[in-house]
């Protein structure tokens, strides 16, 4: 349970972050909050050559609100209390690990790192928000829908920093809902769900039972029917592939319910 | 090996380190800091709970090297000429631990959440220890000393 030997880079400003990325390639990892990373190293489930440690650069620990949204910099902690600003951060915020793992943390690199059980990443595409990246070559911008790959799978290049995602604040009459089940609280949901609510619209996102987070066309009469109709859970030592089925009908609806209300709030 | 200097219990130390070596390791193995406990290594069990430029973090799941420049605390800075906190004596007095592993732990864990501008409800209490495996005393008596302290 310790880490294998790796290259330490810490960088101290953007640049020299994007300048370590670059140089190390494929081989290097990201140290941000560390609360998935080292767990990782500590068990040895990745060895990558080089870390560049971000804690330290500058300027990328913002929370700003802007264009009807909220744009949350790479070293913002998902403890962060500026981060209830947005009600479905709120509302999710609580379930992401335990107070002491929120307080190191960052939400950009919980949407990195892509685990299909991580609530931050399933909210991100609930609300069709965008991760933005920065390597030595320029910027781009990515869709949340288009993020995700599968499994700890992004479409990040060799090279890429995410500098910033930002989460669209819903508009008036929206409402937002967010729904797990976990053995524990603060551990990884067994299944989850988040639904956005607008007028006639409907979005309906499920993760842990699926390799990524997965938007649902749902039937906005029967939601949790009709989602549970079209995943296909795998069973694990915790729960049986039928049981987690159930779970979503049951974690959709809720969602669903919960948005419906805020909406009409 | 990396040069770090850092601050542990008001006292400076400066280290030569392996960028690997974990945090948790370098207190016990190197300083001789045995009070903070080593259970999972993977940031489930909270026994390694200490305080990182004043904010409750978990050392086996940061480097030694990130910790250069930085103020730490351990469960023994807490205690003063012998004398306990009004939280590790709330802790004796409501038989809030038996075999102690997780003690250390929760004790830094629940002095950062005590120091936060409101104090803690019960409903909060309870949610930090989701973090925090206790097997021994169960954790209704850890809940009713860190809520004592929340009161006074």
């Amino acid at each position: 349970m310790k880490p294998p030997p790796f290259r330490y880079v810490r960088a101290d400003t953007l640049e020299e972050a994007l300048a370590a990325l670059a140089a190390e390639g494929e081989d290097a990892k990201v140290l941000a909050g560390g609360q998935s990373l080292v767990p990782a190293l500590n068990m040895r489930l990745v060895r990558p050559g080089a870390l560049v440690d971000v804690n330290r650069v500058g300027g990328l620990d913002a929370v700003t609100r802007r264009n009807g949204s909220l744009a949350v910099g790479a070293t913002v902690r998902q403890a962060d209390a500026r981060l209830l600003a947005h009600p479905l951060l709120a509302q999710a915020l609580p379930h992401v690990g335990h107070v002491v793992t929120r307080n190191r943390g960052t939400v950009c690199g919980s949407v990195a790192h892509a685990d299909p059980a991580a609530e931050l990443p399933l909210c991100l595409v609930l609300l069709d928000g965008t991760v933005r990246a920065r390597s030595e070559r320029g910027g781009r911008e990515v869709r949340a829908p288009q993020f995700f790959l599968s499994h700890f799978t992004t479409a990040l290049e060799p090279g890429e920093l995410v500098v910033e995602t930002v989460w669209p604040l819903p508009e008036d009459g929206a409402g937002a809902g967010f729904c797990e089940v976990a053995q524990r609280r603060g551990d990884y949901a067994l299944c989850m769900a988040g639904a956005l609510v607008r007028g006639d619209d409907l979005r309906v996102v499920v993760g842990s039972v699926v390799d990524r987070p997965t938007q649902l066309d749902v039937d906005p009469e029967r939601p949790g029917e009709s989602a549970a109709s079209q995943v296909e859970p795998w069973g694990n030592t915790h729960a049986s592939a039928g049981y987690l089925k159930e779970l979503v009908r049951v974690v959709v609806d809720r969602a669903v319910a919960q948005a419906r209300q805020r909406a009409a709030a | 090996m990396t040069e770090i200097a850092v601050t542990v219990n008001g006292r400076v130390y400066r280290e030569a380190v392996e960028p690997r070596l974990l945090l948790s390791d370098f207190l016990r193995g190197r300083l001789g800091l045995t009070g903070t406990h080593v259970g999972c290594e993977h940031g489930v069990c909270g026994a390694c709970t200490i305080r990182f430029d004043g904010v409750a973090a978990r050392s086996c799941l940061l480097l030694a090297v990130q910790a250069d420049g930085a103020e730490i605390v351990t469960v023994e800075g807490l205690a003063r000429n012998g004398a306990l906190t009004p939280l590790q004596e709330a802790f004796r007095s409501h038989h809030a631990l038996q075999c102690g592993f997780c003690t250390p732990g929760i004790l830094m864990a629940a002095e950062d959440l005590l120091s936060r501008a409101a104090p803690p409800t019960r409903d909060e209490i309870v949610d930090l220890l989701s973090g925090h495996l206790c097997r021994c005393t169960g954790y209704t008596p850890i809940v009713d000393a860190i809520a004592e302290i929340a009161r006074a």
